[in-house]
């Protein structure tokens, strides 16, 4: 279904920092709706809390703006009532791989056909500074003025590890990548993650879009095979690892794979998309059978 | 009225709990009232456990109190229970256990059987539970098919030597009786009643959630609320319910919260614990206006504290939980039928008023076995699915949070054309645009902000005139009332009718509906009361706090049980003799 791109804007205009990654995102995103011909109404983003949790409401589509680390139960609900919805959560480190981050493993291992958006600026924003689970070794934040002293999380390599059959990298400094990045994560089957290097402009002082682009590449061109999974494994381990090598950092499709999603074995759908079932039971008498 | 309190203790993985459950169908079936109750522990092998199931030609109001047949599966029930089985009763257990002749009290007799001996010759050891429960039913006169029968249905499913094995231990514990003196004649009669089940308040409330279209249940493990799982988990995606274990308890709220905002009844069931990890989602569900209904079957606390006992300690947790202030119901269900509808009654109040519903139990309703007449589940419920938008609107105009007179406003669910909104849980103008970011502290805005504020509280008078006002049970003109909520009805009742035979004129006053609280109806019903004793299973007497702050009256006593066990009649009596003749 041909769909105009103006049919996924918002009135409401970003109010992200000039200059902020997530503006990229959200174009790639809205790019990728429409190249899917996926209509607003049969989108759901759903976010947690954090400047780029502010998105669902920067696009026309359904949103659920909830609280924070929350997204993706919020998500999973959501999708099990309806599975023809097209589900797609989307928020920062802080809200998935901190305060997030067990329903981010779980969610990964039940493979559910959703897509997460993880806009990644290694820093937390909103809260104006503090070191997020993705800021690197020596990093100075608010919350760490002599460096943070703990290991960087890699997300790439936590969502191998935990099931995740759809694992990808983008940058918001080129779009043409990320949008490719999120078509492909959108039509996979399962469940997938986009892990984007959003630079923050105002806070991230270290990783910066120079910093970015002394160092990306997309691993399409160097012929990474994404079925290959210990392939996708030492890609993932390129950046950011325990060694602080920090010279070279993986973007494009790390790992694709198919296998069932939680729907294709989930029961009760042999009776229909739960939200749109009739309601009460039609042969009380059959279940009340056990309690005589 | 005759009747008969029996109680089957031993070691956990003794069979203690398949024993007093096949007892009680039986009960059941045979036309007798049943209520039991577990006293278990949070153990997997040994430990000491024990159940309890009273039956009775009438209806029971609780699990009774002293058994008058006791059946011992290990040498620590006899240590421990012996001296509390009653004149007229019986004790029986295994003659190799050590029994002390002076514990027994006046006119109990002791039936010695050879248990485990008997079960091993058979074949395997572990039936000297079958060997004891043949021998409790010939003491009550049961006739022997209706146990044959029971064994062939649990059994069933396995070998036929298997069924065979316990049929003839069975039947050796029953046929030993008849050297052993006979049956006891307590006059409890054995027929056949139809139409009478045995459930349990947890899987009332399952099937209260079946009647309403509950689509999506989530849950994480924890006691005593995990019947609730285990029976949707086999029972509901047969009707096309989706039930999800998941990772913790934030999980669960948040996945039903999402399920509720995609249009599918929702639902989410746990105790205290996880409870407390659900607060925050809470107060999601009602900055959103989503309707999700939230049962907690409480046990005793602080914490951890004693996770297979029963306390009705959570009701300022549930009352209180979430920052801000947002319209909530609370419904506290005295019994099981009443677990049943107050369920699907939930469903409707939630999706009506678009906000959470809390169902308040416990273990001693959650987990106890009662008979359940079939009449007394009615499934051709209403389905109340409130305010929804009309697809063939104007999605132009549309405005998920429109002010309205009542508060409530049109929901529509994603996959709707062209009424596409985000739900937020910062603060939102009508048409769910944020306003906390760029616009709070703006005068215009600030004005908006009072206006959401009270739009979205104005559904908390809506549900208090849908909420029930309190029972007054018994005479106008009592000389005490005694006040309570929720499941301790039974043992208040009963207390009461001992007293009233003994020439007492009291009442009972019982909540069951608590938040939105009745007050001017509350504040009626206790003008005619002349003293008052609030009986609940906590410390500081919550609900009494709650009565307090809502009418401004003061209950004169109270009866506070936070011993973990479920409060029985002859406590409450006591109590309220006390109050009654020396005034406190």
């Amino acid at each position: 279904m041909a769909v105009e791109l103006q049919t996924y804007k918002s009135e409401t205009k970003p109010d992200w920092c000039p200059g902020c990654g997530d503006f990229a995102v959200l174009n790639a995103l809205t790019k990728a709706l429409q190249t899917l011909g996926i209509p607003p109404w049969q989108v759901l983003v759903v976010s947690g809390i954090g400047c780029s949790s502010n998105l669902p409401g920067f696009l026309s589509a359904y949103g659920f703006h909830g609280i924070h680390g929350r997204a993706v139960p919020v998500a999973t609900g959501a999708k099990l009532a309806n599975p023809e919805l097209t589900v797609i959560a989307a928020g920062g480190d802080g809200d998935g791989y901190g305060i997030g981050a067990g329903h981010f493993v779980h969610a990964m291992r039940r493979n559910l056909d959703i897509t997460y958006v993880v806009m990644n600026n290694e820093i937390y924003g909103l809260t104006t500074g503090q070191a997020s689970p993705t800021s690197e070794r020596e990093h100075r934040t608010k919350s760490t003025p002599e460096g943070v002293i703990e290991n960087p999380l890699n997300p790439l390599a936590l969502a191998l590890a935990s099931g995740a059959t759809f694992v990808a990298r983008g940058f918001s400094g080129d779009v043409k990548t990320l949008t490719d990045v999120m078509v492909r994560a959108i039509k996979h089957k399962g469940f997938s993650l986009v892990d984007v290097m959003s630079p923050c402009v105002t806070y991230n002082k270290v990783n910066t879009y120079d910093w970015f682009r002394q160092r990306v590449y997309v691993v399409d061109k160097e012929g990474h095979d994404p079925k290959d999974r210990m392939a996708a494994w030492a890609r993932a381990s390129e950046w950011p690892n325990l060694d602080m090598k920090r010279d070279r950092v993986p973007t494009g499709v790390i790992y694709e794979a198919d296998y069932p999603t939680y729907e294709d074995l989930e029961p009760a759908y042999r009776h229909g998309v739960p939200a749109k079932q009739k309601l009460g039971i039609a042969d009380p008498e059959d279940v009340l059978k056990q309690f005589f | 009225m005759s009747e008969v309190v029996f109680r089957v203790g031993g070691a956990a993985g003794d069979g203690v709990a398949s024993t007093a459950e096949t007892f009680a169908r039986l009960c059941v079936r045979g036309g007798l009232y049943v209520h039991t109750y577990s006293s278990y522990q949070s153990v997997i092998r040994g430990g000491h456990t024990w159940t309890q199931v009273r039956a009775a030609p009438e209806p029971v109001l609780c699990q009774g109190e002293d058994p008058n047949l006791l059946l011992c599966l290990n040498q620590q029930t006899v240590d421990i229970h012996v001296p509390f089985v009653g004149n007229g009763g019986a004790i029986i257990y295994d003659e190799a256990l050590k029994l002390d002749g002076s514990a027994v009290r006046p006119g109990v007799r002791t039936v010695g059987l050879r248990m485990r001996e008997t079960a091993q010759a058979l074949g395997e050891a572990t039936m000297k539970n079958v060997v004891a429960l043949g021998g409790a039913l010939a003491l009550l006169e049961v006739p022997f098919a209706p146990l044959e029968h029971s064994i062939r249905d649990v059994f069933g499913h396995k070998k036929a030597d298997i069924v065979e094995m316990n049929l003839k231990a069975a039947r050796a514990g029953y046929d030993a009786v008849a050297n052993n003196g006979g049956a006891l004649g307590l006059g409890v009669p054995y027929g056949k009643v139809p139409g009478r089940m045995m459930m349990t308040g947890n899987e009332a409330m399952a099937l209260g959630a079946l009647a309403a279209g509950v689509k999506f249940h989530a849950q994480y493990p924890m006691t005593p609320a995990s019947g609730i799982l285990h029976w949707l988990a086999v029972n509901g995606p047969k009707q096309g319910v989706v039930v999800k274990q998941a990772e913790d308890e934030l999980a669960v709220i948040n996945m039903a919260i999402g399920a509720a905002h995609a249009g599918a009844r929702s639902m989410c069931a746990t105790s205290g614990g996880g409870f407390s990890l659900m607060v925050e989602a809470l107060g999601e569900a009602g900055m959103t206006e989503t309707p999700v209904v939230v049962i907690n079957v409480q046990r005793t606390g602080p914490s951890t504290g004693l996770p297979t006992k029963t306390e009705q300690g959570d009701l300022n947790l549930v009352l209180g939980a979430g920052q801000g202030d947002w319209p909530r119901a609370v419904l506290a269900p005295r019994n099981a039928p009443e677990a049943f509808e107050s369920v699907w009654r939930a469903f409707n109040l939630a999706e009506v008023y678009q906000t959470p519903v809390i169902v308040l139990s416990d273990l001693y309703l959650g987990e106890g076995n009662r008979t359940v007449e079939r009449g007394a589940l009615d499934f051709n419920v209403p389905i109340l699915r409130g305010f929804l938008q009309a697809e063939d609107g104007d999605p132009k105009a549309y405005k998920r949070y429109r002010y309205t007179e009542s508060g409530i406003s049109p929901r529509a669910f994603p996959g709707m054309k062209g009424y596409q909104f985000v739900a937020g849980t910062d603060e939102h103008m009508e048409s769910g645009v944020l306003i906390s970011d760029v616009l709070a502290g703006v005068p215009e805005w600030v004005e908006e902000r009072r206006r959401m504020m009270e739009k979205r509280m104005r559904k908390l008078e809506g549900l208090r005139r849908e909420l029930r006002p309190p029972e007054l049970w018994g005479p106008a003109d009592a000389d005490l009332t005694i006040v309570s909520w929720g499941s301790t009805q039974g043992a208040v009742r009963e207390a009461i009718g001992r007293l009233s035979a003994a020439g007492h004129r009291m009442n009972s006053l019982e909540f069951f509906d608590l938040f939105p609280f009745k007050a001017e109806e509350t504040q009626e019903l206790l003008e005619g009361a002349k003293r008052t004793l609030c009986v609940e299973g906590n410390y500081t007497g919550q609900f009494a706090h709650l009565l307090r702050a809502e009418t401004g009256y003061k209950v004169d006593e109270l009866l506070a049980k936070y011993d973990g066990e479920p409060i029985e009649p002859r406590e409450i009596a006591a109590r309220a003799l006390q109050v009654i003749k020396h005034g406190g």
